[in-house]
């Protein structure tokens, strides 16, 4: 099977590549794991993984530049029902707008807004960086084993879906705000499971393990 | 809760390390991965490379060390030391780098670092700060390993990098790095509380108390520390053990 990376040029997909590299070799699949700024992967593709780091406005600018791939996402996602996961800003794209500087339209695949963290910044330090703990509240296949483990979170904005049913883990920093979303055979996380050690690895396990 | 990090920070020189990582089980004290490795495997919550190595032409080596880092480990990883551009920045974000720290560059170049956090993130732009105290309430920035003077007050600056786009500090003291006589403690809390961002204290740990106090007392974010970890005085486990006694919530 292939389970396609897309890379918009969006920072660091090494990590994201090698860690569902060791994964699929622990379940021993046959499998290639590509990076891939090409509509035609991703519609071939198995398991489809948005990564990104950065600003919301630069990533779905970074997405829209790629020929067709919008087009091949919602096809393999959304009519296709392939398995998909959004990590990061790659999961904030997936609501329907971004307000990080300036106001920017997502995906629209889980209907929500993607705010910056209102937290008291004298008790709380922004960006949310480091290792938080995991509340599952509408359990899933893919966060198996996961309640209560610590992830690690980069980030200053937090997505709030508009149908609470589509938060499936929440973690906490000054306010509760969204870990894990989705709906159907789309996931996103606000942390990265490629940065979550044996934790993380165990997300992208349950991931590839998912038949939606 | 957010946990408190603890970050064992590696000196790296033309690809090795320097002094070396004295754990038991590691083969080659000085490969970089492999004390990466051992330090993943001990439950580290972030990894600290600081390239210490003088030639910039020499570069590419420690790229091959951040990107054999990344392969292997699954954890956060900051890169720092000789940091002088975007594009430097870039390559060790391609790498495999998760934060890119910047230092004497920070002091000389301070649009650097606002290009970078606009193009990369604030997410993954650390500026590192060397201070000395040079006065009862004042601290001051030194270069190069804390051997020029800039005469720039430390705290004004963290705030002025903070507004730059910086999306962390890394806190050194120069009176207190290598005597393992704890943080400055007075430093710490003074910049940690005029920062919005997150603040890693670094310089001086002798002691796994030093991690409490200079949480507790200086309110640091995060804790950096090298030899009390190279040299297996303690591991990160007994250190975040003695942390949660202390009523610090840590990743066990």
């Amino acid at each position: 099977m292939t389970i396609a990376i897309i890379d918009y040029g969006s920072g660091n997909l090494r990590s994201a590549q090698k860690a569902f590299e060791r994964v699929a070799s622990e379940l021993s699949l046959t499998s290639e794991v590509i990076l891939t700024a090409q509509a035609t992967d991703v519609a071939a593709a198995d398991y489809i993984v948005l990564p990104g780091v950065g600003a919301f406005a630069d990533c779905a600018a970074g997405l829209a530049a790629l020929d067709g791939m919008t087009d091949a996402l919602s096809e393999a996602v959304l009519d296709g029902g392939k398995p998909f996961l959004g990590i990061c800003v790659g999961m904030q794209l997936l609501a329907t707008t971004g307000h990080e500087r300036v106001v920017t339209s997502g995906l629209n695949w889980l209907p929500g807004q993607v705010q910056k963290l209102d937290v008291d910044s004298a008790t709380h330090k922004i960006p949310h960086m480091g290792w938080n703990m995991l509340d599952v509240v509408n359990g899933h296949k893919v966060l198996e084993g996961l309640e209560g483990e610590a992830v690690y979170f980069v980030h200053s904005f937090a997505f709030c879906p508009d149908d609470e049913n589509n938060c499936l883990a929440t973690t906490t920093h000054g306010a509760s705000f969204a870990a894990t979303v989705g709906r159907d055979n789309i996931i996103g996380t606000q942390f990265h499971p490629e940065k979550s050690q044996h934790v993380g690895l165990r997300l992208i396990k349950n991931f590839l393990e998912w038949r939606p | 809760m957010l946990k408190t990090r603890i970050i064992p920070c590696l000196d790296v020189k033309d690809g090795r390390v320097v002094k070396g990582v004295n754990f038991v089980d590691l083969v080659d004290a000085g490969d970089p991965v492999e004390a990466a490795r051992a330090y993943d495997a001990a439950g580290a919550d972030e990894l600290c490379f600081l390239d210490i190595t003088a030639s910039h032409e020499r570069r590419s080596i420690l790229l091959d060390v951040v990107r054999s880092t990344a392969e292997q480990c699954f954890m956060p990883l900051t890169v720092g030391g000789g940091v002088r551009t975007p594009q430097d920045v870039r390559e060790l974000l391609l790498a495999g780098a998760d934060k890119v720290s910047f230092n004497t560059t920070a002091v000389k170049d301070p649009d650097v670092v606002a290009v970078s956090a606009q193009k990369f993130g604030s997410q993954c732009i650390v500026v590192a700060i060397d201070a000395k105290q040079t006065d009862e309430e004042r601290w001051e920035i030194f270069t190069h390993g804390g051997r020029e003077a800039t005469g720039i007050e430390a705290v004004g600056f963290a705030q002025e990098m903070v507004a730059r786009g910086a999306g962390e500090i890394l806190l050194t003291s120069m009176d207190r790095d290598g005597t393992r006589a704890g943080f400055d403690l007075a430093l710490t809390r003074r910049l940690a509380d005029a920062v919005p961002v997150p603040v890693i204290a670094s310089g001086g740990v002798g002691h796994p108390e030093h991690f409490v106090s200079g949480v507790v007392e200086g309110h640091a974010s995060a804790v950096l520390a090298a030899s009390i970890f190279h040299f297996g005085d303690f591991t990160i486990s007994e250190a975040k053990q003695i942390m949660q006694s202390a009523g610090i919530e840590v990743r066990l």
